[in-house]
């Protein structure tokens, strides 16, 4: 029996020990410094990188979290702060929902929000799709680390004359904020390699913009665009590109656990 | 009470020995009663306990009085004034769970309610030293609460209470996660602090020999919907400490709260008093 389990968990992390090791074998060699720092060539020209799809990258999770993450974390807050309320086990179930829709429907809405009427690609709709994403993880992650903090915590706060609504942020947040900032990096984490939401919304793009009134370059749509593209050396592009990706969200998920350990309360004020 | 800590408003504090006065107090849990018809006063400088079975009512009692709740019928007064919805100036409130705050030193946490108060940096240090060296954390003042144990924590959490200087001061199972020694010794802290301060205490606790052995008077409460069964007057001398308990009074009066609670108690377990 413990055999067994032994192989499963084996297997368990079996796929991602394939994909790192693929991944630096296949993209490591077209890892170097022009890969950030330059633009894509032209078909045909060889070298160029992707630095308009990295920094596209960086720039739609930055519009993600600007509108998601106030958001999920007042939202969570709710949550967690009025319990019982109608309202509050109505928006749970459905961030539940949300959480486990695929992303290609969130696209969809941002799509029609930001796309539509305005007849328009934009960061800001890929942003906004991100958002959507982001929004019912970060609530519900909020609300369970709202609710771990001490009742008496927040009825010392009261008994020393502190009004509710400062004790809400000074110190129920501040206390959940460990958690919080975890929740967050694995949100990020999340939407950073996110291709499907992107493709009607931020649409991609060969140049540098940072606008967010333009449609912008992210790293997943560029290899996506690469790698079904029939030239030998974009697909080596593309597995740097992943490489890179696979880099980027797997700083995230160590930075997410660091957070987490200092949650033993060493923190300084 | 000390009169040179009384200031402008609480005058009649001083014409009236009653620092808090609960008249025909009910509270309900939605449909459920919790409280029916508590009346009692509390006396200027004493200690006063209310003791209970599990469930009982008095967290709900203490947090009324505490204004954190309201009570379905009935009044609280404190120096003569109602209880709104708000911890009155002069009140200062100790929980069971530890409610330290753990990105704060020890001396941050002390200070934590002066954030507000319109005081000097200086006034503000004096304080919060005087509260440290009251509950002995002087030399934890730099420490975080991750560093201390329970008890020295829960130190903590009473120094922040008395820094606010207050009149009264109200206990909720303070000591409830602790263990047994710990919670002996913790007694005599707080007797200690009462004695240096001068303040009235008011605590609740479902521990006989924690009632006994801090209280002046033991108000016995029934189980559900709880209401006060006895007050039971223990008569100890100021300058008491835990060694009260080897005292063969203490044994008489643990067994006199003993008998009214054992039935009680019985009832929340779902068995007929016998």
């Amino acid at each position: 029996m413990i055999g067994l389990t032994f192989l499963a968990a084996l297997i368990a992390v079996l796929p991602l020990t394939l994909i790192v090791w693929h991944l630096i074998r296949q993209g490591a060699t077209s890892v170097n410094l022009d890969f950030f720092t330059h633009m894509p060539k032209p078909t045909g020209d060889a070298g160029g990188g992707m630095a308009n799809a990295i920094v596209g990258t960086g720039v739609l999770v930055l519009l993600a979290s600007v509108i998601g993450l106030p958001v999920g974390i007042f939202a969570g807050l709710y949550l967690a702060e009025q319990r019982g309320a109608r309202l509050a086990t109505a928006v749970r179930f459905l961030s539940d929902v949300l959480n486990g829709l695929p992303s290609i429907v969130l696209g969809i809405f941002a799509w029609g929000l930001l796309v539509r009427p305005f007849k328009h690609f934009s960061a800001l709709a890929g942003g906004m799709a991100l958002a959507a994403m982001m929004i019912p993880f970060v609530t519900r992650t909020t609300e369970e680390m709202i609710r771990l903090v001490p009742v008496s915590m927040r009825e010392a706060a009261l008994a020393l004359g502190y009004t509710k609504w400062r004790t809400s942020l000074s110190i129920v947040l501040r206390t959940a904020l460990p958690g919080i900032v975890t929740g967050t990096l694995i949100a990020v984490a999340r939407i950073a390699g996110e291709t499907a939401p992107l493709i009607f919304t931020a649409f991609g793009n060969s140049f540098w913009s940072i606008s967010p009134t333009q449609p912008i370059a992210a790293l997943p749509m560029q290899i996506y665009f690469y790698a079904t593209a029939p030239y030998d050396d974009w697909h080596a592009q593309a597995w740097a590109g992943a490489l890179v990706l696979l880099g980027l969200v797997l700083i995230i998920s160590v930075a997410a656990r660091f957070a987490t350990r200092s949650r033993a309360g060493l923190g300084s004020d | 009470m000390n009169a040179a800590r009384v200031t402008e408003a609480p005058r009649q504090a001083l014409q009236s020995p009653e620092v808090l006065a609960v008249d025909a107090l009910d509270a309900y849990f939605g449909a459920s009663r919790v409280v029916r018809d508590v009346s009692f006063t509390v006396q200027s400088g004493q200690v006063t306990a209310i003791i209970g079975p599990s469930g009982c009512g008095k967290s709900t009692l203490l947090e009324i009085i505490a204004g954190l709740s309201a009570a379905s019928e009935g009044s609280v007064h404190f120096e003569g004034r109602p209880i709104g919805r708000e911890v009155p100036e002069g009140v200062g409130v100790v929980f069971q769970e530890d409610a330290t705050l753990p990105w704060l030193t020890v001396q941050q946490n002390v200070a934590f309610g002066l954030r507000r108060a319109d005081l000097a940096r200086a006034g503000r240090d004096e304080r919060v030293r005087d509260a440290l060296r009251i509950v002995g954390l002087t030399d934890f003042a730099t420490s975080y609460p991750a560093q201390l144990s329970g008890g020295m924590r829960q130190r903590v959490c009473i120094a922040r209470t008395l820094v606010m200087q207050p009149r009264l001061i109200l206990l909720d199972e303070p000591f409830g996660a602790l263990d047994q020694q710990t919670r002996l010794l913790m007694g005599d802290e707080v007797l200690r602090v009462w004695r240096e301060t001068g303040a009235t205490v008011f605590l609740i606790t479902h521990a006989l020999d924690e009632a006994a052995m801090l209280a002046d008077r033991i108000g016995v409460m029934s189980a559900r919907p709880g209401h006060l069964k006895d007050i039971v007057e223990t008569g100890w001398p100021r300058d008491r400490d835990s060694r009260i308990v080897e005292r063969p009074e203490f044994g008489a009066i643990t067994a006199r709260l003993w008998k009214h609670l054992r039935g009680e108690s019985m009832k929340t377990l779902g068995r007929p008093a016998s």
